[in-house]
């Protein structure tokens, strides 16, 4: 009877075990999929501000234009159409904000409705206009030509250099600044924070007296659970102005203090697990080395951090997980310009920066909400591909025996 | 000379005192077995010889240990040089995870030797004397971890030949092999001895009185007796290691 009873409760525990297994995978898979389908909406979306359209002279061949080109037409960076594989003509700009100086504010009609006649002849009075205005006066008897509905194309979006979400008359949504803010804030500071976390993982394994072990153990691990906005604080408050003097900057929100701040906080993580690896090395191992003559230092590096590689590996993944996931630090001390750094003493911009900081004025289902939840996707995937690379490079290391 | 020799030898773990004065000498060339039951110090007085004891938080040593006539306890004494002087092998295997050419040759890095082609000699070497090259040299850069236990255990035995000790400590060194393996063992310590001082713990009365010129019997931290291997399996002196030995008591 009571055998029975007990072995009605192991198969109860099983079947919890399994459905909480269950249920969690699925909702992570489920989390992602959302992610994806959320973020592949993006493409379907047009590549100026919704609710507008373009038009040119019917005699000009051009008839798309790319995110890039509309703004730095409208930017006077572009201001021939040979730069654009059209004719050898300058571009004059047309926004609907410009009418007035074209014609009195009395010829538009009562309710506007002249304006559609308005704009088409002059757009027809100039061969080299561009013009920028509502789709409601778009209409059917107009001589000048209306590009297409255009949507932004992947590679507007993955190879883009600039990240302007609110830009008229067309926003950019080019992520290269963000991800190489990402990589570059997140891979120095798996760079800084390695080999003290390594070192200090190696000093309180084999080096500390167990007093201070006891001590400094528990403090590190206290540490990981400081909230990061904490960290931020220390950051903006200590780091940026030292960043700021010590190289003589006009700011100190830069991505050398995202770096330097990241690294303090993936260390105690690092640290943690880099110990615990360390201390299940059996001690037989520890006293071969010994016994063969070996220094302590020598067993350090020659037994001891081979031996744990499989943890040292498990750390990095993590610390590097905590670079490019953290955002409320990150936030508070790179200066947040979407460019792309070309030194770490440069303001940047991170990926989880910009949805933090973005997604409360993106209106819902609009092309920039759908840009950020891209931008999701782009960190999920990347976050993956280095997982994966650390495992590889571990696995190899270890088979590598030599 | 005696090669090693203990005088009045007090070990403490802590307040617990595991030696309570140990005096004995051994002769160069020779095999000495230390026997007794579980728990009298049989380990701990080996591993005084390498100072692997140094290791143990808390431990404490009074009286006087020498080699060659040398205090190794003294001031000046470099560890690690003597360590390459006393080599050691566990009683269960502990190889690196490494592969067997690496494993045997670590000694000989550590030490600063970069020449391969000598490396490679005295890892040959070294396989031979410890009767393992035939089984592996085919396959020298497969993990250590891929041999049998009884390898395995050979491989420590080379490994700790390789930087040509002087002295071999040797703690249960067949305790987790086959009767085979076991006796491939036991032959090589009575190849060993011809080069090597070796000192041996056992559990095994037999393996004791067919490898071993010597036998020290432990007890509770003390030697008992300690003579030539014949007089202490046929006519020892005292009655408790004649008890040990007949296994009427431990
Ligand atoms: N690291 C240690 N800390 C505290 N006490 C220890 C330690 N190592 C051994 N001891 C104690 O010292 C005594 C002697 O231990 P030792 O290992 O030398 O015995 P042994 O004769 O080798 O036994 P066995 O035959 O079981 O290996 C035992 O009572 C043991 O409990
Ligand atoms: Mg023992």
């Amino acid at each position: 009877m009571k055998k029975a009873f007990k072995r009605f409760l192991e198969r109860c525990t099983e079947g919890l075990l399994l459905l909480s297994g269950g249920t969690t995978s699925l909702a992570i898979l489920l989390i992602v999929l959302f992610l994806f389908r959320e973020g592949a909406s993006f493409f379907k979306s047009p590549n100026i501000e919704s609710g507008y359209v373009l038009a040119v002279h019917p005699e000009n061949p051009v008839n798309h234009l790319s995110p890039e080109q509309i703004k730095r037409i409208f930017d006077s960076e572009i201001v021939r159409w040979d730069e654009v594989g059209g004719p050898a003509m300058d571009i004059e700009l047309f926004r609907f904000s410009d009418m007035v100086q074209y014609v009195p504010e009395e010829r538009l009609g009562a309710d506007f409705e002249h304006v559609p006649a308005v704009v088409d002849s002059i757009v027809m009075a100039h061969p080299g206009m561009i013009a920028f205005y509502p789709e409601q006066f778009v209409a059917p008897e107009q001589q000048l030509k209306v590009f297409p509905e255009a949507t932004i194309r992947p590679e507007d979006y993955f190879l883009g250099h600039d990240w302007q979400p609110t830009a008229h008359p067309a926003p950019q949504f080019g992520v290269i600044p963000l991800v190489l803010g990402t990589l570059w804030v997140s891979l120095f500071a798996v760079i800084f924070s390695l080999p003290f976390g390594v070192a200090v993982a190696v000093y309180l394994a084999e080096i500390a007296s167990e007093r201070i072990r006891k001590v400094f153990k528990p403090l590190i691990e206290l540490l990981a659970g400081i909230p990061s906005v904490v960290y931020g604080f220390f950051g903006l408050v200590v780091i940026v102005p030292l960043i700021q003097k010590g190289f003589n900057l006009p700011v100190g929100e830069t991505g050398l203090a995202g770096s330097i701040v990241l690294a303090i906080m993936a260390l105690p993580t690092i640290i943690t697990v880099a110990e615990d690896s360390m201390r299940t090395i059996p001690r037989s191992m520890k006293e071969a080395s010994l016994a063969l003559g070996a220094t302590h230092w020598q067993t350090v590096y020659r037994v001891i951090i081979p031996c744990s590689i499989s943890g040292i590996t498990a750390a990095i993944v993590l610390g590097i997980g905590r670079a490019i996931g953290e955002t409320m630090a990150v936030l508070m001390v790179t200066g947040n310009a979407a460019i792309i750094p070309h030194s770490l003493l440069e303001p940047v911009r991170t990926i989880p920066a910009t949805i933090a900081a973005e997604l409360g004025e993106a209106p819902k289902g609009g092309t920039h909400y759908e840009a950020l939840f891209l931008l999701g996707c782009i960190l999920f995937v990347i976050t993956l591909v280095v997982s994966i690379t650390v495992e590889i490079i571990s696995s190899k290391q270890k088979s590598n025996l030599t | 000379m005696s090669k090693l020799a203990a005088k009045d030898i007090h070990f403490y773990y802590g307040d617990f005192e595991a030696l309570k004065g140990i005096t004995m000498e051994m002769t160069a060339h020779t095999v000495t077995a230390f026997i007794g039951p579980s728990g009298c110090g049989k380990s701990t007085f080996l591993r005084l010889f390498n100072r692997m004891n140094d290791l143990v938080d808390g431990s404490r040593m009074t009286g006087l240990l020498s080699m060659d006539g040398e205090d190794i306890y003294a001031r000046n004494i470099q560890v690690d040089e003597l360590r390459k002087k006393v080599g050691m092998v566990f009683q269960r295997p502990n190889p690196f995870p490494k592969s067997i050419f690496e494993n045997v040759a670590y000694g000989l890095r550590v030490n600063g030797v970069k020449d391969s082609g000598f490396i490679a000699s005295r890892v040959e070497a070294s396989l031979r004397a410890a009767a393992l090259w035939d089984e592996v040299k085919d396959k020298l850069r497969q993990s250590a971890f891929s041999l049998s236990g009884g390898q395995q255990q050979r491989l420590c035995i080379a490994r700790a030949l390789a930087i040509e000790p002087s002295v071999v400590l040797m703690d249960e060194p067949a305790s987790a092999l086959d009767p085979i393996s076991t006796a491939k063992i036991e032959e090589l310590i009575f190849e060993l001895k011809k080069d090597y001082t070796i000192v041996i713990v056992t559990h095994n009365m037999q393996q004791a009185a067919r490898v071993s010129d010597k036998t020290a019997f432990f007890y509770l931290g003390e030697l008992i007796e300690y003579d030539d291997t014949k007089k202490i399996f046929l006519n020892p002196r005292v009655e408790a290691t004649q008890n040990y030995i007949t296994g009427r008591f431990g």
